[in-house]
């Protein structure tokens, strides 16, 4: 870590490349995240139908049937064999997640990603202590305790909890006390829990992360040999262990981000000033030297700054 | 952290554990917190009917993933999804109030149609053959043709007039000169619409309701012959029982009261008519 670290996340690359570019990603995400619950919201609003249903599951210009496979999953345990539409459905949804990143649901399409957002950002300008931190194994078990409880008790169990299900259906099709659920997940991520829900909790993340094990669309810190431990993209990671293996890898270790727990979000092509980071393919094995000479312990900066 | 280089295995397997137990024991707790409220959202409030074709409530549970396209395909508005806290079917599953608006029975039945994984069975292609519930006269004090008049309008409204609902004819005990034209629901025509409580003339609730086929039927007594309905004998041969000629016994109606050998009563009576009991203060034998 050096002085850099002390200014704010971010600061450095507004500075360098302007605001919109160091928000670009952000931005994207954002318009995505309203675009995706706007196209459900079309027909109710406005009377125009393209898109019927929610994001548990929806028919798109009367053709195209989504299903979300982790839904699908659960009633095949609860002992239903869903109609071909559903299995269609899930297999749709389940192959372009495979494809582009599982967790790209989380951070583009996931309703309850602007809340746990809004509750970091507070967490932050409040300085709250992060707090309880479950273990990085905890999501699979409670992933795994999802599936028992839909085996064992015949139902869709995690419907009836899912708060992102209950947000997403309570805008369109009417909210009841599903607010409740929201705030309760806002509260847990600001007072409880630094990044708790979406980061170590949540079984439909796990879920699509485990479906986007080996997807293609991956970051990779190309330009890692720039890196100057600003630690903007730590700060600003909501996953910052994937960032580890390939941004403080040697030469010989891969600069892409593999870790399923990535969700592609690009925050940290943002705050980068150094640009060490890019969207790119898996297989992408262009040449991405490690830094040589360097250590953590950062003796170089050290004798520039006394310089 | 040098007595964990010193002997990693052990603490290792120390740690897993631990983490293990943890993790299960977390798991345990937050499952059967879920478990508990899978249960829960069993109990389907009675008002609350399912959509045509639904499956039973247990398998509902297993195959509704609660996208609405059934509510969004219904052309009367007729289903909601259930909201957390206001309405009592699990949440975000498609129901509806038949005092609101009831089902109007389409055709080609769309809600049937829209539903992706069968929650809805897709086996059912007659809107007729449907199962919603089924209607039952609920409030028989209060419902106007009980009571004597010909409101009849269940009766009317009924998509299957004279065979789900019919006016059964009585004699009307009260004035001593009308008749009762009883609505009586047949719940094998019955669909559960619900279009006869909606229209129900009386204020607030309807005396006519429909219910959850499991709170108003029952299973027949199978164990009991109908004989009107299956003339057949229960076993092939004639069983003789044995008749019952006078003699010892409580049907002995030519000697009440039974009778000895020596004592044989005179069919013809002709030594006149001596009961064989006394009532009490009357004294001595008969005269």
């Amino acid at each position: 870590m050096n002085d850099k670290a002390k200014i704010p996340v971010g600061q450095e690359a507004i500075e360098k490349f302007g605001w919109l570019r160091a928000h670009r990603f952000l931005l994207l995400r954002r318009a995505s995240q309203i675009f995706f619950l706007f196209l459900f919201l079309m027909g109710p609003w406005l009377g125009i139908w393209w898109v019927k249903g929610n994001l548990s599951g929806s028919l798109t210009l009367g053709v195209l049937p989504l299903t979300d496979p982790f839904i699908a999953l659960q009633s095949m345990l609860a002992g239903h064999w869903p109609e071909l539409t559903a299995l269609i459905g899930a297999l749709i949804v389940g192959v372009a997640y495979a494809l582009i990143g599982g967790r790209v649901y989380c951070s583009w399409v996931c309703p309850i990603n602007p809340v746990t957002d809004g509750a970091h950002w507070l967490h932050e300008k409040l300085g709250l202590q992060k707090g309880w931190q479950p273990k990085s194994g905890t999501r699979y078990w409670v992933l795994a305790m999802v599936f028992v409880v839909s085996t064992l008790t015949g139902t869709i169990a995690w419907e009836l909890v899912n708060p992102i299900s209950m947000l997403n259906r309570g805008l369109i099709f009417g909210m009841g006390f599903a607010w409740a659920w929201v705030l309760a997940v806002f509260l847990f991520d600001l007072f409880v829990s630094r990044r708790g829900w979406c980061g170590h909790l949540c079984p439909v993340g796990t879920f699509y992360g485990l479906l986007g094990t080996k997807s293609l669309l991956r970051i990779s810190a190309a330009r890692r040999a720039d890196c100057d431990d600003c630690m903007d993209c730590f700060a600003v990671c909501p996953e910052m262990q994937v960032i580890t293996p390939a941004l403080r890898g040697t030469s010989e270790d891969t600069p892409l981000i593999l870790a399923p727990d990535c969700t592609n979000c690009g925050r940290c092509i943002d705050v980068c000033a150094m640009d060490v980071f890019e969207f790119t393919h898996r297989f992408d094995d262009t040449p991405a030297p490690g830094r040589e000479g360097r250590t953590r312990s950062q003796p170089a900066s050290r004798a520039s700054r006394a310089a | 952290m040098s007595a964990a280089n010193r002997k990693p295995k052990a603490m290792d397997r120390r740690r897993f554990l631990q983490d293990s137990a943890r993790g299960i024991a977390g798991c345990a707790v937050a499952g059967m917190g879920l478990a508990y409220l899978a249960r829960d959202a069993r109990a389907l409030p009675a008002q609350a009917i399912r959509p045509p074709g639904a499956l039973a409530e247990n398998d509902f549970l297993a195959s509704c993933i609660r996208c609405g396209l059934c509510v969004r395909d219904c052309p009367y508005d007729t289903l909601k999804l259930a909201e957390l806290g206001v309405d009592g079917p699990a949440t975000g599953t498609p129901f509806f109030t038949a005092r609101d608006i009831p089902c109007e029975m389409c055709d080609d039945i769309p809600c049937v149609a829209a539903c992706p994984t069968g929650a809805l069975d897709k086996g059912l292609d007659n809107i007729d053959d449907a199962k919603m519930g089924v209607a039952v006269l609920i409030d028989q004090e209060n419902c106007l043709n009980a009571l004597g008049l010909r409101c009849d309008v269940c009766y009317r409204v009924c998509p299957v007039i004279d065979e789900a609902i019919t006016l059964e004819l009585s004699h009307n005990d009260r004035s001593g000169h009308h008749a009762i034209f009883m609505p009586t629901v047949h719940a094998d025509k019955c669909t559960g619409c619900g279009k006869c409580e909606k229209s129900c003339v009386l204020p607030g609730e309807a005396a006519i309701k429909v219910l959850p086929m499991r709170i108003a039927r029952t299973e027949a007594a199978d164990h009991y012959k109908l004989g009107w309905e299956d003339r057949n004998p229960l076993v092939d041969e004639l069983i003789d029982l044995p008749d019952r000629l006078p003699g010892p016994g409580t049907d002995n109606l030519v000697a009440p009261g039974g009778y000895t050998p020596d004592a044989l009563p005179d069919p013809s009576m002709e030594g006149g008519f001596s009961p064989s009991f006394q009532l009490p203060g009357t004294g001595g034998t008969g005269q």
